[in-house]
């Protein structure tokens, strides 16, 4: 690597020769603030907090943008450069809603943050008029409160990176607003409800929809039986909302504290996706042996749903119609669960704990609702069960470890790998290899298919049959791809496609860390970790030899891809309009 | 100040709709080809509502909140239609200070729309404009290429009448 030697507060540093100032710097642990800085995703020396004295140059610098040359002699901490940070957070204070106490971000925002760190003692240096506090709240998933945005727009680049792009900065200088074309609110837009917007947000301008009171409210209603669903991200997130290491897998404790919150019983979304194996499997060897439409494309990730049925209207027969595995396990306890233990499909209130905004949208979609009643009633985001534990003042890190409830708690390391890029099709592949071979095969660990790569691709031979498969995650790549699908020029049997960069486990639904700690850990790799060490140590490590699975079929659904199955398990999708 | 946005129906003609579908196809793969687009839409529909932004965006592929940040941004795109007779209202400093004001207040009054709206009828549209070099003339107000100068609010309904007919 190139490097060349520059000074930093006077002491000298080697550093890469294609580095930023501001990523110099932090190499040689001297922090400079940031606010409209995120990492590959935002990069554009907006918001002028990162400001310092380059010796020569005219006027301060932007350091997240500025890059480094042999020689250069960079000042971070000067009367003038700290003067300047303090009054672009006082500008910034003068058109900012500053109801801290009530925010949802409190504790967890960039920006209260820096007023804390820059001494700010006048939140109303520059008062004066505010901009219209503009609010939308039309989708089930997301609520923008632009009284909370300082337009640093992170937002509308990790929209832009999902190739949706639908929000945008309107209008300029005192009446720019973040919003959608034409003011359009977000449910007329092909917006895909994936929540990487809020994740980017340093404040609390956007947030998901809310469902925790509902959810109480249920608990708390002697005559609902109330059913709780958690997908395998959650487990491998939830620890960063109480100071845990990222990665650090809480399933345990997590299923601990849903106990206590109340809710009846607790049960893992594994087990639906061990489900959606075994239906995807049969659906693809299906499609293979009767010349169905190839290739099919996995469909557990809403959002990618969403967006296929905006952006791609003519693939939606490539979607697998399996439901994904919140819905499928949804299905199946108002369905067989509720049978077996003989209560009225009514009376069960499901819910689940996904890293998604996206699944509040999915669980209001028709054919949803298997047993009449919707499959899912609420879904709430990894931080929304974060906020209700800290709500009932559970001391988190100190429960016990406990195990899922039988019923529909036992899952295998299949289940547990789809949250990250490759694992639904490493899971699927470990089911489909073993029936078409006939046989039990060892090898079941597929690397070529792991990591957070933006594609991989590979092929097995599967029983005789050459099976070329895809694995994508966020969507600007996943459109690349499929545009490519849909021109010819690449062909593929199976294709999964997770809506999120590095897939689930870096969802809209996951906590929130601050640009400072994305610049410095690759947040999806670790968590994504988290899942391929417990898929490891587990006993059972493909989905046809869940045991509960088993007797699920035997008892209830008969074959894979059987008519019951058909019924319970399988969707339906719909052309949307750009 | 925000962008209005036109509330009155649009309506496009075969040679409208042909002249900017040439515009697209000739601008189609250049990079940065979202301004010149809006500037020809412009000229040929005088402003740019909706259908022509989602047309421009379908046709050079590019996001139609793009194209609406855009036309957001620049105060020489409007998002309402001109009407018959634009009337534009000298807002300048000299203008300013001698009442331009009260002019644009009895022009709202009298056509009953706010300032970038168009009337129902599509005779008259409203406007405060920036400097015109006028300042002699001060408080000045243009209707079409008219100029009318050295105003006070009560010489409105005579300038109207004579457009009205």
């Amino acid at each position: 690597m190139d490097m060349v030697t520059i000074k930093i507060n006077g002491l000298s540093y080697r550093v890469p020769a294609k580095s930023t100032v501001l990523e110099a710097a932090r190499e040689a642990g001297i922090d400079i603030p940031t606010l409209c800085y995120l990492k590959e995703i935002n990069e554009i020396g907006a918001c002028r907090m990162c400001m310092v004295e380059i010796k020569g140059a005219r006027s301060l610098m932007a350091a997240c943008v500025y890059p480094v040359n042999e020689g250069m002699e960079v000042f971070t901490n000067t009367p003038k450069v700290q003067q300047s940070r303090k009054m672009t957070l006082e500008l910034l204070l003068s058109i900012h809603n500053k109801k801290c106490l009530s925010c949802k971000r409190s504790g967890n925002c960039e920006l209260q943050k820096l007023c804390s760190d820059m001494g700010i003692d006048n939140e109303n240096r520059f008062a004066g008029d505010m901009p219209p506090a503009k609010y939308d709240a039309s989708t089930a998933y997301l609520e923008r409160n632009n009284s909370k945005c300082i337009l640093c727009r992170r937002c509308v680049s990790a929209c832009q990176n999902q190739a949706v792009a639908v929000i945008g900065t309107n209008n300029r200088g005192f009446d720019t607003q973040i919003g959608c074309a034409f003011e359009m609110k977000l449910n007329e837009v092909a917006c895909v409800a994936c929540g990487q917007c809020i994740i980017s947000c340093p404040t609390g301008a956007l947030t998901e929809k809310s469902n925790i009171q509902p959810v109480i409210d249920a608990i708390n209603d002697p005559d609902k039986h109330v059913v709780v669903q958690v997908a395998p991200s959650v487990r491998a997130g939830l620890g960063e909302e109480f100071g845990l290491p990222i990665g650090t897998n809480v399933e345990g404790q997590m299923v601990a504290a849903l106990r206590r919150l109340g809710f009846d019983k607790v049960f893992d979304t594994t087990f639906g996706a061990d489900m959606t194996i075994m239906e995807e499997a049969s659906e693809f060897i299906h499609r293979v042996k009767t010349g169905g439409k190839l290739p099919m494309i996995t469909s557990c990730s809403p959002g990618w749903v969403k967006f296929c049925e905006h952006y791609f209207p003519d693939m939606v027969e490539n979607l697998s119609s399996c439901k994904s595995p919140q819905q499928m396990t949804g299905a199946l306890i108002k369905t067989w669960y509720a049978q077996k233990e003989g209560i009225d499909p009514e009376k069960i209130v499901s819910v689940s704990v996904m890293p998604c905004t996206a699944k509040k949208f999915e669980i209001a979609r028709d054919n949803q609702s298997a047993a009449g009643v919707p499959d899912v009633d609420y879904s709430i985001t990894t931080r929304e069960l974060a906020d209700m534990i800290k709500m009932t003042q559970l001391s988190f890190n100190r429960l016990p470890k406990e195990e899922f409830d039988h019923a529909m708690g036992v899952s295998t390391g299949a289940g547990m790998i789809f949250g990250a890029t490759g694992g639904v099709m490493e899971a699927a592949l470990r089911t489909a290899a073993d029936i078409l071979e006939g046989k039990e095969l060892e090898a079941i660990e597929y690397n070529e298919i792991r990591g957070t790569k933006a594609l991989k691709e590979a092929t097995y031979n599967v029983a005789g049959i050459e099976v070329k498969v895809a694995v994508v995650s966020g969507l600007e790549n996943a459109n690349a791809l499929l545009e490519k699908v849909r021109s010819g020029e690449k062909e593929y049997h199976f294709i999964e496609v997770m809506c999120c960069p590095g897939g689930c486990v870096n969802g809209g639904g996951m906590p929130i860390q601050p640009a400072s700690v994305h610049a410095e850990y690759d947040l999806k790799a670790l968590r994504a970790k988290a899942l391929y060490e417990h898929d490891k140590v587990q006993t059972v490590r493909k989905s046809h030899h869940n045991p509960v699975l088993k007797q699920c079929y035997e008892e209830f659904l008969g074959e894979p891809g059987g008519h019951v199955a058909h019924e319970v398990l399988h969707t339906t999708y719909v052309k949307r309009s750009k | 100040m925000q962008k209005r946005i036109s509330t009155l129906p649009f309506n496009d003609t075969p040679e409208q709709a042909e002249k900017l579908d040439a515009v697209i196809q000739g601008l189609k793969g250049q990079d940065g080809a979202v301004m010149p687009a809006l500037h020809h839409a412009q000229d040929i529909y005088g402003y740019l509502p909706l259908e022509v932004q989602r047309k421009i965006a379908n046709g050079l592929d590019v996001p139609l909140e793009e194209v609406y940040s855009v036309s957001t941004f620049y105060s020489q795109f409007s998002l309402t239609p001109k009407g018959q007779y634009h009337v534009s209202v000298c807002l300048g400093t000299a203008c300013y200070v001698k009442g331009a004001d009260k002019l644009i207040e009895k022009l709202i009054e009298k056509l009953g729309i706010k300032p970038e709206e168009c009337t129902q009828d599509g005779k008259f549209s409203l406007t405060a404009c920036r400097c015109i070099g006028a300042c002699g003339l001060a408080p000045v107000l243009t209707v079409n290429e008219d100029v009318y100068g050295r105003l006070v609010p009560e010489d409105i309904e005579g300038i109207l009448a004579k457009y009205a007919g």
